[in-house]
């Protein structure tokens, strides 16, 4: 038995075989064939075989996953019917007498460097879907398989170096109950996934896709970040115990569904989740969620061809306001770029797309893209409790041409006779350090501050939160970071407003006591962290905990913090 | 031979979908048909052809078609431009 250790990323534990999410060895030789026309039908052969996978990898999408999903198979089926590409292989095949396999794999590589040569997102994605085929009738070629996780039937845990939201848009979440990767941390996507379908995680374990095979009995432990493989009997019984007690946890934390979220000395605060759609609606009000802190709408955006329209947005906003009954919702405006990209917006290439055009900087630019939002967004203002906020506000000017074109948006909407509600908060993202050190200013204009700490920690430390050599400098509990919170709270509570927080760190249990401690009236999490952080908070006391952010805040090294707030809360 | 030409009206110009549509169309004829952009004539019936022209929003282009169905092939064509909003 081998266990490997990674980074646990979603709570729970699951115990099934493994099926493995990597690419099986699809090299081969260039050779001289002696009948072509036998090779050319080789390779129609496979090219047919192919087409069949596909057919029924795409229906089977189309059933389980939705039309939407199913479409990147459809274009690959359109590759691999086109002219242009079978055409020059069986060519080269009857003509220089080359082997199936080399006639392809030569024939795609040029039209995929002829691809990747564009200067533009979506066509450099074609490419990929070129591979993809590619490596599709290789395998038929070659007699292997590739892995199809959309045809996943039987319940298992995927091991794969890195799942991209593509892989995980193909997984059936009926079947699939963990996952662990070699690469990522808490905050990358496989991450957030995880935590959203509610399955344990384990990521960063660098080497499982190297040690586990296929059909192995894998326990994947999302509580301490442990991946166990082919474990022994009695290891397997007492993970049954563990996943057990876990349960039981789970239960006694449910008893707090409907109970108000008050600190031991009766401080109030408000526990709302972090969602990317309206299908997410179930987990919050499952976990007791007094409303949505985040909206990420950006999802609304992503894993389809072109922009969607106000009339789609208008619904999906107003499906989440009706969903949460009157509850606050603080939906927030598109946050694209970075590590999060729109293939049909055609964006140019960016040397540092975390420093570059991304979220409100770039919707000032597209105002035709955040206008339509804006408008949908104002028209289901009716339907609940809607609060707005801008990302990655780094300026006061920016603000202010983000409201200037909000308040012209809904002029235009009152003036057509529509009903617009009265009531919107208009509020900012703090992520960027220079809008932390102004909040007393923007206090005065903004209705409220939502401070999105994984980005205001990868921008304060200067280090990029994807990449694990620097991953050290990721410290949410550093005094330094600690202290530009406390400068964001005290702005907004000195003008009336209010103070919350979307990043991982708001449903952080060593970062709780602190944050109750600075005064945070409102944190946002993964609906699954709600219950727990709730039980949490019951336990203490916010004079205490005022007193042990005094003292945390004049330390050196996070270190200290960690130790000092263990010891004030154990 | 049977010609006619039209101007892009779909947002996202003949990526994705609209060039899915065209293909899948042309490809129920018999008529040998072409996309003329710029100096460029692709192969309608070629996915990767008709994407690598990069058309564009607002691009005119031509569609002309050589066969027993050619007439047919550009009236299905241009029904499903209009209907699809794709050009005009």
């Amino acid at each position: 038995m081998e266990s490997l250790k990674g980074i646990a990323a979603s709570n729970g534990i699951a115990i099934a075989k493994a099926y493995l999410l990597v690419e099986p060895d699809l090299s081969f030789e260039k050779q001289t064939v002696d009948d072509g026309n036998a090779e050319v039908e080789r390779f129609r052969t496979a090219l047919e075989k192919s087409k069949e996978e596909l057919k029924l990898i795409q229906s089977h999408a189309a059933e389980k996953l939705g039309a939407d999903k199913a479409a990147i198979f459809e274009a690959h089926l359109l590759v691999l019917s086109d002219p242009e590409l079978t055409g020059p292989i069986e060519e080269k095949i009857t003509g220089e007498k080359t082997n199936a396999e080399a006639a392809l794999k030569e024939t795609a590589d040029m039209f995929v460097s002829m691809f990747e040569q564009m200067d533009n997102d979506y066509m450099k994605e074609r490419a990929a879907d070129i591979r993809d085929v590619t490596k599709r009738v290789l395998s038929h070629l070659l007699g292997v398989q590739i892995p199809n996780p959309s045809m996943i039937s039987e319940e298992v845990v995927v091991i794969a170096n890195d799942l991209t939201p593509s892989d995980t848009a193909q997984l059936n979440r009926q079947f699939v109950k963990g996952f662990a990767t070699d690469i990522g941390g808490r905050t990358s996507h496989s991450a957030i996934m995880a935590r959203s379908l509610e399955i344990p995680a384990v990521v960063g374990t660098k080497t499982a896709t190297a040690e586990i095979k296929n059909g192995d009995l894998v326990i994947v432990d999302g509580l301490k970040g442990e991946v166990h493989i082919n474990p022994a009997a009695d290891l397997v019984e007492e993970y049954g115990k563990i996943s057990e007690q876990y349960e039981l946890q789970k239960a006694e934390w449910a008893k707090l569904v409907n109970e108000k979220t008050i600190s031991a000395d009766n401080h109030h605060v408000e526990l709302v989740a972090n969602i990317g759609s309206p299908n997410d609606l179930k987990a919050v009000i499952e976990n007791g969620g007094e409303g949505v802190g985040l909206f990420r709408t950006e999802f609304l955006y992503m894993g389809r061809d072109q922009l969607p329209s106000e009339e789609e947005q208008f619904n999906a906003y107003k499906a989440v306001l009706e969903g949460l009954n009157g509850k606050p919702v603080v939906i927030r405006t598109l946050d694209i770029g970075g590590d999060k990209k729109l293939p049909y917006l055609s964006l140019p290439e960016e040397l540092n797309p975390f420093l570059g055009v991304r979220a409100i900087r770039l919707c000032l630019i597209e105002q035709d893209i955040f206008r339509t939002q804006l408008r949908a967004l104002l028209r289901a203002s009716n339907y609940g409790n809607l609060k707005i906020m801008f990302p990655m506000i780094a300026t006061l000017d920016e603000f202010r041409e983000a409201k200037k074109i909000f308040t012209e948006e809904k002029q235009k909407l009152l003036a057509d006779g529509q009903q617009v509600s009265d009531q919107i908060e208009l509020g900012i993202m703090v992520e960027i350090p220079s809008t932390a050190v102004l909040a007393d200013q923007f206090a005065k204009e903004v209705d409220f501050f939502s401070i999105g700490t994984n980005d205001l920690i990868q921008y304060t430390m200067a280090a990029d939160r994807m990449n694990q050599g620097v991953s050290y400098l990721y410290q949410p509990y550093s005094p330094s970071i600690l202290r530009l919170v406390k400068m964001v709270i005290d702005a907004a509570h000195a003008e009336g407003k209010w103070a919350g927080m979307c990043g991982e760190m708001a449903g952080d249990e060593t970062a709780i006591p602190l944050l109750l401690g600075l005064g945070l009236d409102e944190f946002s999490m993964s609906a699954t962290s709600i219950l727990r952080a709730r039980s949490q908070i019951r336990k203490l006391k916010k004079t205490a905990m005022e007193e042990l952010t005094k003292t945390v805040l004049q330390m050196q090294t996070t270190s200290q913090v960690i130790e000092a707030v263990h010891q004030a809360t154990k | 031979m049977a010609e006619k030409q039209f101007n892009v009206t779909s947002d996202t110009g003949i990526h994705a979908r609209p060039a899915s549509l065209l293909v899948q169309t042309a490809s129920k004829f018999n008529s040998n048909i072409n996309l003329q952009y710029k100096e460029k004539t692709v192969n309608l019936k070629s996915i990767m052809g008709v994407m690598s022209l990069g058309i564009s929003k607002g691009a005119d282009i031509i569609i002309s078609a050589e066969g027993s169905d050619a007439n047919d092939a550009l009236k299905a064509l241009e029904e499903m431009m209009m209907k699809e909003g794709i050009a005009k």
